[in-house]
């Protein structure tokens, strides 16, 4: 029986990381997962208010999460209070925000009270990021999805801050994470342990001093390089921007740099289910993977889009 | 060589006031400096964070308020989880940031930055950025 669960999107995954929404989606089909978008989802904020006196800034999240209880409400899904992010950043300040009401009582009313146009939020959602649905519904299940051989890949699962930090909202052990790495050797690929793949690529510093990002992306990069790995992946779309697009810099300061594809492991996934590459969004990479994966002969000579 | 340091009425308010804002024990720091050793901007900073921490203590207001650390800082909270301590050193920064963009200061305009580079960020860069740089 198909999973009906609600899914939170956010801003980016609709207009830069549309690869990333296009293959999640797909990839959950093909896992009877059916992922409804919020109806009426508004911006989370993208960084958590972390100042004690600043409740305003948890009012965005908060709004989302009553919308999960309207989808219940009207019928969209059936008692069902998880809710499904997919960008690293978004997952980590709903689920923030939703820890601190329902810690703080007192938090939780002043914020109904101040949207009393809105239901009251009752504290009954649980935000969950989709990597932790594939683990909670057996990697095995992945697993038995597989259509294509990806042995030949050599992947170095690249985590970052969001899905770890701080520890109250980590997915997985904060100093040693293995969901990402456990999803793609279920797939079939080989994986290689980069040291920096939980250093922080530099976040929103990539607006003020994009040379200080780009100094962190080619020590990351490097570090999967050195490890052995062909490609990196992600979940999180401002790491993807830093990682991918950033290395345009670092290509300009460093010339014997190489190039790395930086994916997003739903592309990945795709790949490996056999689905149609129009949903794989490739040609929204700035490091084309495509070139890779022909030479490992995993996508044919001639690809969608090009 | 060792500096002398006074502590006035004026330091100790700021360092209540930072206490107060970040909601962290900032006198509990122990100075182990596993914040600094953890900090993957450590490189870009003029003060180190556990630098942050016992200046801070000090009330040295002025110098850490004019230091290019407490703008650098992503809020990645890989101090935070090493903290021997349990302090939470993205919220320490924070609140430092708080007493500057609260002045009605911005540390960023967004619109010096040129059109071809700003449609090229993804919007989740834009919004934290100006969340965290600008008031």
């Amino acid at each position: 029986m198909t999973m009906k669960l609600p899914y939170y999107p956010g801003c980016t995954l609709k207009t830069k990381a549309k690869n990333f929404e296009s293959s999640a989606l797909e990839v959950a089909k093909s896992l009877d997962i059916e992922l409804i978008e919020l109806p009426r989802w508004n911006c989370c904020g993208v960084v958590s208010s972390i100042v004690s006196d600043n409740l305003i800034e948890h009012l965005a999240p908060i709004r989302n999460l009553i919308r999960v209880q309207e989808m219940n409400e009207h019928g969209l899904v059936e008692n069902e209070n998880r809710l499904v992010a997919l960008c690293s950043m978004c997952f980590n300040v709903l689920k923030r925000s939703n820890l601190r009401v329902k810690e703080n009582p007192d938090d939780m009313q002043t914020i109904n009270d101040f949207m009393y146009k809105e239901e009251d939020y009752e504290g009954k959602v649980e935000v969950i990021h989709l990597l932790e649905i594939l683990r909670d519904m057996g990697f095995d299940k992945v697993k038995e999805k597989v259509k294509k051989d990806i042995s030949s890949l050599t992947i170095a699962p690249y985590y970052g801050c969001m899905l770890l930090r701080p520890k109250s909202i980590a997915i997985d052990n904060t100093e040693d994470p293995k969901i990402e790495k456990d999803l793609m050797m279920a797939l079939g690929a080989r994986t290689v342990e980069n040291p920096f793949r939980k250093m922080c690529c530099g976040g929103h510093q990539t607006v003020q001093d994009k040379y200080a990002v780009a100094r962190n992306t080619h020590t990351i990069i490097n570090g999967a390089r050195k490890a052995g790995a062909d490609m990196m992946i992600t979940s999180c779309p401002l790491c993807a921007f830093n990682l991918d697009n950033r290395q345009k810099l670092v290509k300009e300061a460093h010339p014997e740099f190489e190039h790395m594809p930086v994916l997003y492991f739903t592309q990945v996934m795709a790949l490996a289910f056999g689905i149609d590459e129009k949903y794989m969004g490739f040609e929204d990479n700035y490091i084309d993977p495509r070139p890779l994966l022909r030479e490992k002969g995993l996508l044919k000579a001639v690809s969608h889009k090009e | 060589m060792s500096k002398i340091v006074k502590i006035t009425k004026e330091a100790a308010e700021f360092l209540n006031k930072i206490e107060e804002l970040s909601g962290e024990k900032i006198t509990s720091c122990i100075q182990c400096g596993i914040c600094s050793s953890s900090c993957p901007m450590v490189n870009e900073m003029d003060l180190m964070p556990s630098q942050i921490m016992s200046m801070t203590i000090l009330g040295q207001k002025e110098e850490i308020l004019e230091s290019k650390s407490i703008w650098i800082c992503a809020s990645c909270f890989n101090c935070k989880v090493r903290c021997p301590r349990e302090l939470d050193l993205a919220k320490v920064a924070e609140a430092l940031r708080q007493v500057v963009l609260r002045t009605a200061t911005d540390k960023i305009n967004i619109n010096d930055i040129p059109e071809d580079e700003i449609m090229e960020l993804p919007q989740i860069a834009i919004v934290a950025a100006c969340r965290r740089l600008t008031n």
